[in-house]
This record gives C-alpha cells, structure tokens and sequence, in this order.
C-alpha cells in the first residue's frame, strides 16, 4: 500500500503507468461515449410533456455532476500536495483546473440550449445555473492565479490554497443561492427512495455519468503527462524518452 | 519599542500590531478617506445610470449600498500586506514566535476598522440619499458591521495569496469575488427585509454565523499564503 503511494510521487512511473492505463481507458471511454449518446439520443423514449428537447439531460447532467466533483478532486488533490508536499498532486490539481472549467462550461451551454425551448430564454437567474456560474468563476480563478506566478513551485501551493477555501465555500455558496432563488427542479435522482425519472430513461443516464468521469479522468491523465514532460524536461528520462521515441518511434 | 518581540506576551504582541496598523493608517489619512470617497462617487453613478425617481430609487438602495461596500473592501484589500511585504517587515512577522494565525488576525482588525467600521458608521448619509427607508437603515447599518468583517477576512486571504506578484490588482476580484457572494445575498436580503418590513434578525444571524466561521478558518488560509508569498 505504501510503495504505491510513493511511487505515485515519482513523475517517471506515473508517467508509464499513466500512458498504460490510457492506453485501454481511452479507447473504452470514447466506445462508451458514443454508445451512451446513441442509447439516450435514439433509443429512449421521447418526454411526455416537453418531447424530445429533454434528451439534452445526458450531456448536460454528466457534464454537471463531473464539473462539481471535479473541484472536489482538485481541492483533495492541493490538500494532499500540501500535507505530503507531493509533486505529482501539484501536477493532478494543476490539470484539474481547465478540465473542470471546460465541463462547468459545457454543463451551462447545455442547460442554455435546453432552457431556450423550455423556459423560453436562454439565461434564468435561477440558484443553480447561477451557482454553476460561480463555480465557473471559482476554476477560472485558480488557472488565472496559477498563470500569474512565475515560481510554479509556489503558483501550485497558492492554487491548492485557494482550492481548498473554494471547498469550504461552494457547499456555502451552494446553500445562500439556493435560498436566494429556485426555479430549477428538484433532484429528481435520489439514491434513496423512489427517484422521479423513468428507468427507461434513467439507465443511460447513469451510463452516460460513467462515461463521463472516465472521459475526465482520461483528459486529466492526458494533460498529467503533459504537465510531467515539462516540469521533468531537463531531467535524464525525459531526454532519452525523447531521444528513444525518435528512433525507436511507437515500438514501445 | 522597549521589549524585543521575544519577551511580549502573544496579547500584547498583538495589540502591539493593531495599534502600529491603525496608527500607520492615521498617518495618512487619504487612505482612509478614499474608500469612503470611492463609497460616496459611486453612490451617485447609480441615479445618474438608474433615473432619479424616488419611488424606484428605494427599491434598488440595499442591493446598490450593498455591491458598493462590497467594492470598495474590495479594493482596499489589496494593500492590506503591500507595504510590509516591499519593506520586509512580513518576514519578521514570519519567524516571530507569536502564532501567525493571531498577528494575521490583527491585519484584518486593523483592515476592518479602517474600511468596514467606517463605511457601516456612514452608511446611513448615503442610505438616506438613495431614500431608503428610516426603518431600514438600522438594519443596513447592523448587517454592514457583521458582512464587511467576513469580507475583510476573505479579502485578506486574496491579498495573502497575490502580495508578491507585481500585477496583482485585478487578479484579487477574480479569486475573491466568488467567495463574497454569500454575504452580498444575505446582506441585501436582511436590507430588503427591514425595507418591506420584515423581520431581520435571521439573515443577520446568518451574517454572524457567515463571521464565525470565516474568524474560524480564514486566518490559517491567510497565514498560508503569506508563507507561500514569501517563499516565491
């Protein structure tokens, strides 16, 4: 348990470990994608009351559950390369950040696109599309505080500060804007007791869920190891991964 | 000073630092007099953006009133450990063997007495311009001294964070303006309150409660980032 643990903290095995695990995650989560759409898209059954607009839920519903858990994934990521002084949690927050940032984005551009035909605009101030925008806020400012260090040492630890107040404050957040204002539905998923959506309907959305912290966690390994190459280039493995890559090409 | 900061007790310490605050404040008193001023100006943008009507005036004043103490803590804070940091007084705080968390705390009295205090005690002139309702501005006054400390506290950490970055003015509202919209909502809801002649303790009682835990745990966040802020 403890060997992995340390050798999550060296950049050249979770850099091997990580193009090994893409390497099957990838292509499993983009078949997974594309069936979950083709299930929700065509083959479920269209809403009684408002047709087939609904069928935008297994976008943007994914999209929205991945976005929240993502900030908590950051702000566990910064608490950790805090306590433990891990780099390679600073690498994993530092992902986080635009990945998280670009679902919050999409949650709301859906949820828009949605809202036109339904509600008849395409921005309510309602206590949760206005609680997705500050969460928007909320990535964006830890990307623009991390870009604004020049010591990426220090921009990491100053990003998992800011996180982990960020976690203190969206449930806060969350709560006052809800107060404030409610005109979305109540959740109509409950874990317990009987949830309010259709079976039919619900399974792809559970698939669709699945599929998209997958495609996360894809799209954070793929920005880890970015990340890693930069952070690590004057260091011996790199060198030769890039001078090995060069001849032996994608033999390994 | 008589004593070295070894010898002082940790209260003395830091009654030591509010007053060197306060008084560094007092010595320039323009620094004191803008954010009222600042207050003041864009209290008088809103009619000129929003129409003069007296009736329309009154419904916008705790929202208005409110985004404009929001603003002008806002802005202040930013200075709030510029000067210490430039000089290097801030890593003699640092290795003190006082706890940062309370010198930290100091800062952001000192901060709040300046901006919060001041701007609450003249909060009812600039409510009255913008004809908000006698009964209401008791309550604006009450839930300006309770927000304005969490907003202080909040700020500050914005400030911890970004002290050592040349270009850190508009990057402090990015990181801060998020975590101030609670107090903003409860603010001008306990305003609204009083307006429509509501009872207002609860959102007060949020307000404090929104204190307390800022008290609780911004300090440590604070403290954090001026050691990152130190160390880049």
């Amino acid at each position: 348990m403890w060997s992995f643990f340390h050798k999550l903290g060296s950049p050249p095995w979770l850099y091997k470990i990580s193009g090994s695990i893409l390497r099957w995650l990838l292509p499993i989560t983009l078949v997974a994608l594309a069936v979950g759409l083709t299930w929700g898209l065509l083959f479920t059954a269209p809403d009684f009351r408002q047709g087939n607009s609904y069928r935008i839920i297994y976008i943007h519903v994914p999209a929205a559950v991945v976005a929240l858990a993502g900030y908590y994934i950051m702000a566990i990521a910064g608490a950790v390369s805090l306590i433990w002084k891990m780099k390679m949690a600073d690498v994993a927050m530092k992902a986080c950040a635009p990945i998280g940032a670009a679902f919050t984005f999409v949650a709301l551009l859906t949820g828009a696109i949605w809202g036109k035909p339904t509600w008849g605009a395409w921005w309510v101030w309602d206590a949760r599309i206005t609680s997705m925008l500050v969460l928007l806020f909320l990535y964006l400012g830890v990307v623009a505080l991390y870009e604004a260090f020049d010591n990426k040492e220090a921009a990491s630890k100053a990003c998992a500060v800011l996180s982990l107040v960020g976690m203190v404050n969206i449930p806060i957040i969350y709560k006052s804007v809800d107060w404030w204002y409610s005109l979305h539905q109540p959740a109509s998923i409950k874990l317990t007791g009987g949830s309010t959506i259709d079976s039919s309907m619900l399974y792809p959305l559970f698939w669709m869920i699945a599929s998209f912290y997958a495609l996360f966690a894809c799209a954070m390994m793929l920005n880890m190891r970015v990340e890693i190459l930069q952070r690590e280039a004057r260091t011996g493995w790199v060198k030769r991964l890039a001078l090995g890559g060069a001849s032996r090409g994608a033999k390994s | 000073m008589s004593a070295s900061a070894s010898q002082l007790t940790t209260a003395q310490f830091c009654a030591r630092l509010l007053r060197r605050q306060l008084v560094l404040a007092v010595r320039r008193p323009v620094e004191i007099g803008n954010p009222i001023l600042f207050f003041a100006m864009v209290v008088a943008l809103f009619p000129l953006g929003l129409g003069p009507a007296p009736g329309q005036l009154s419904g916008f004043a705790p929202g208005v009133l409110w985004i404009i103490a929001l603003l002008s803590n806002l802005l202040t804070s930013d200075a709030v450990f510029r000067g210490d940091f430039d000089d290097g007084n801030l890593e003699q705080l640092l290795i003190a063997p006082q706890p940062l968390y309370l010198s930290v705390l100091a800062y952001i009295g000192a901060h709040w007495i300046i901006t919060g205090l001041l701007l609450a005690l003249v909060s009812p002139l600039f409510a009255v311009m913008l004809n908000l309702p006698a009964q209401a501005i008791w309550v604006l006054v009450g839930s300006l001294l309770l927000g304005t400390g969490t907003l202080s506290l909040l700020g500050c950490i914005g400030a911890a964070l970004t002290v050592g970055l040349k270009r850190g003015g508009m990057l402090i509202s990015l990181l801060i303006l998020p975590l101030y919209m609670p107090v903003l909502i409860f603010g001008s809801a306990a305003v609204k309150a009083a307006v429509l002649g509501n009872p207002a303790g609860p959102y007060l009682a949020i307000l404090g409660g929104m204190l307390c835990l800022a008290v609780a745990l911004a300090p440590f966040a604070v403290a954090a980032g001026l050691r990152i802020s130190i160390d880049a």
